[in-house]
């Protein structure tokens, strides 16, 4: 990017990057202003006010918390899962491949749905995990559960492909300069990796904030307890306080923002050292 | 690449299926002599066999073929939508408070609304009562009940619910009625919530949550929710019970005057919401197991309908905007009381 002045084989970088600007002002930028632009309209007190009261600050705990470890359980299992469908060939393994996307396309309400019975008092689950003390259905447990289940796909997704590059020559090279087996894991395969996990991370994370349609079924919605920022957010527009509702939507989007520059900050970072040790 | 190309995919189904539900109600609203009726949720199987029996009457009293299309949602979030533009001819809320919002936001609705159709605009009323399973194990009998500890008590969310807000008014009147003291009911009103296990954004999710996952001793919802209830999964595993107070919740309606203006529809538009108050519209309405306004169609339908001794929330708690203040705004009393549990 920095020296977009040299010589390029293909022609028209101009007018992508003219095209590629105004088209995400459009899509993204003009709605997010919006936003801004509709908590301007507030006080900072009137604002602050709103966006510290005990209950929002709950529900930020709540939707941040439990979607980083959500993100951060996805990362784990993710890479797991693509790594058994990289590696290994077994029977059915199509079928477990599709399997993967199957949380992008249900519509999220129906797997709010279907998880709250699976794991309600009276649900194939909930009937053996309710007796052992464990409830998951109507608590914040349950919220994870829902931002697990929709995060899945995006890191196996995009752990796959870098790991399908990834030779299986370079473990065979290290094994045989004498690395044990979780010196290749971590110095290895875990390195070159790790960019594709922190992407799959960040996206999970992403769509976990937002996240309301499964999460609102299985949450149980009580304040202070298993209400999400987003079901604030819908409350209050119910109330027909549009100037409350993009108040808090402002304070997540920053965050989100923050968090989401973080991360890639680091992606960039890995990458980089990445290529000086290659 | 292959999971990138998913990636963009899906945001674009996302846009796409937006776009394309918006035309399509935009679609609906267009067509010629149709009206468009705005309403909550769980009125939608009411106004289906309101319809035809309206396009019936109009046929034959003017020869005039009308088409009525009719939208569902949560009332607060339907009136959001006409104040946003969808065409209503007419709007059937939940609450007085979502019609007076477009008076307030726009003026599409006249300030006098009220006075425009008999009984302060509302042609059906139902009360709140308790839906307890088979046999009553509990022994639930009054409102005392269900703050008692150890009971679990399923009530939609009075922030987002209209009916969870009349669950509310009425646990409050039945406490202001019985000692007479706004900090006893207000004592009483958060040891009720205080039972309230799930809070669901409305009165059909509160319904799921007793009746399918088996939740709460008890749910408080609308008779002619509990009524459909019992039509709907059989009288064998639940029992309706009627306590000793209840609030009277009357959905009111309007004509949205700047939209009818607009269309060519107000004769058409008022002949339907007068339909609602005429015999066969009452008759319609008691069959959905509501309240008929008009005296002889409750007579013969008498043997639904319990006696019960039920109060108005305008006339025992002050205007519905006061109340909504008082109550259910943030920082109100309802929320003083959810951040204390």
């Amino acid at each position: 990017m920095a020296n977009a002045r040299t010589h390029r084989v293909l022609p028209g970088f101009g007018v992508s990057l003219g095209f590629t600007l105004a088209y995400l002002s459009l899509i993204v930028l003009i709605p997010l202003a919006a936003v801004f632009i509709r908590t301007a309209s507030l006080s900072f007190e009137a604002f602050w006010t709103i966006v510290t009261s005990p209950r929002v600050l709950a529900s930020y705990r709540l939707s941040f918390g439990a979607s980083l470890l959500a993100a951060a359980i996805n990362t784990v299992f993710g890479f797991m899962l693509a790594w058994s469908l990289v590696r290994y060939s077994f029977p059915g393994k199509r079928i477990v491949d599709a399997l993967v996307d199957l949380p992008f396309a249900l519509p999220t309400a129906v797997a709010g749905i279907a998880l709250t019975a699976l794991y309600a008092r009276n649900g194939w689950l909930g009937q053996y995990l309710e007796p052992l003390g464990v409830k998951v259905a109507f608590t914040p447990v349950g919220v994870l559960v829902a931002l697990i289940f929709i995060g899945l796909p995006f890191v196996v997704r995009t752990v796959q492909p870098v790991l399908d590059d990834l030779d299986t020559e370079l473990e065979e090279a290290a094994a045989s300069l004498g690395a044990r087996r979780w010196q290749t894991m971590c110095r290895v395969v875990l390195p070159t990796l790790l960019p594709a996990l922190l992407t799959g991370f960040a996206l999970a994370f992403a769509r976990a904030v937002g996240e309301y349609g499964s999460v609102i079924f299985i949450a149980g919605n009580l304040p202070m307890v298993s209400e999400i920022t987003p079901l604030i957010i819908i409350t209050k527009l119910e109330q027909y306080d549009y100037v409350g509702a993009t108040a808090v939507a402002a304070v997540m989007l920053v965050v989100s923002f923050a968090l989401l520059l973080v991360i890639n900050g680091l992606q960039s970072w890995t990458d980089r050292r990445a290529a000086k040790v290659s | 690449m292959r999971c990138k190309v998913a990636i963009w995919t899906y945001l674009l189904a996302y846009v796409v299926a937006g776009a394309s539900c918006l035309s399509l109600v935009s679609a609906g609203a267009r067509a010629d002599t149709s009206l468009l009726n705005v309403s909550y949720d769980v009125s939608r199987e009411l106004y289906k066999d309101i319809n035809p029996a309206f396009i019936a009457e109009w046929k034959a009293k003017t020869g005039e073929a009308v088409t009525v299309n009719q939208s569902h949602g949560g009332s607060s979030k339907q009136a959001l939508s006409v104040i946003a533009g969808l065409e209503a001819d007419v709007v059937a809320m939940n609450q007085p408070t979502d019609i007076d919002i477009l008076v307030e936001r726009g003026g599409l609705v006249a300030g006098d609304w009220r006075k425009r159709f008999p009984h302060d605009a509302t042609p059906y009323t139902t009360p709140t009562v308790f839906l307890v399973r088979k046999g009553n194990p509990k022994g639930i009998k009054d409102w005392d009940d269900l703050a008692k500890p150890g009971f679990q008590v399923i009530v939609p969310n009075p922030k987002t619910s209209g009916n969870g807000r009349y669950t509310y008014l009425a646990a409050w009147g039945y406490a202001l009625d019985k000692t007479k003291s706004e900090d006893a009911a207000r004592d009483f009103v958060s040891k009720l919530f205080a039972n309230v296990p799930v809070l669901d954004g409305g009165g059909r999710g509160a319904t799921t949550t007793f009746t399918q996952r088996d939740v709460g001793d008890a749910l408080v919802t609308f008779e002619n929710e509990a009524i459909a209830i019992s039509a709907e999964l059989g009288t064998d595993k639940f029992d309706v019970v009627y306590p000793s107070l209840s609030i009277d919740a009357a959905p009111p309606v309007a004509l949205v005057e700047k939209v009818v203006d607009r269309r060519g529809t107000r004769k058409q538009a008022t002949a339907y919401l007068e339909f609602l108050f005429s015999p066969a519209g009452q008759e319609i309405i008691a069959r959905h197991a509501f309240r008929p306004r008009d005296e002889q169609v409750l007579q013969k339908f008498a043997g639904r309908f319990p006696a019960i001794k039920t109060f108005n929330v305008e006339q025992t708690l002050g205007s519905w905007a006061e109340v909504q203040r008082t109550h259910f705004t943030d920082g109100g009393i309802y929320d003083q009381i959810a951040v204390g549990r």
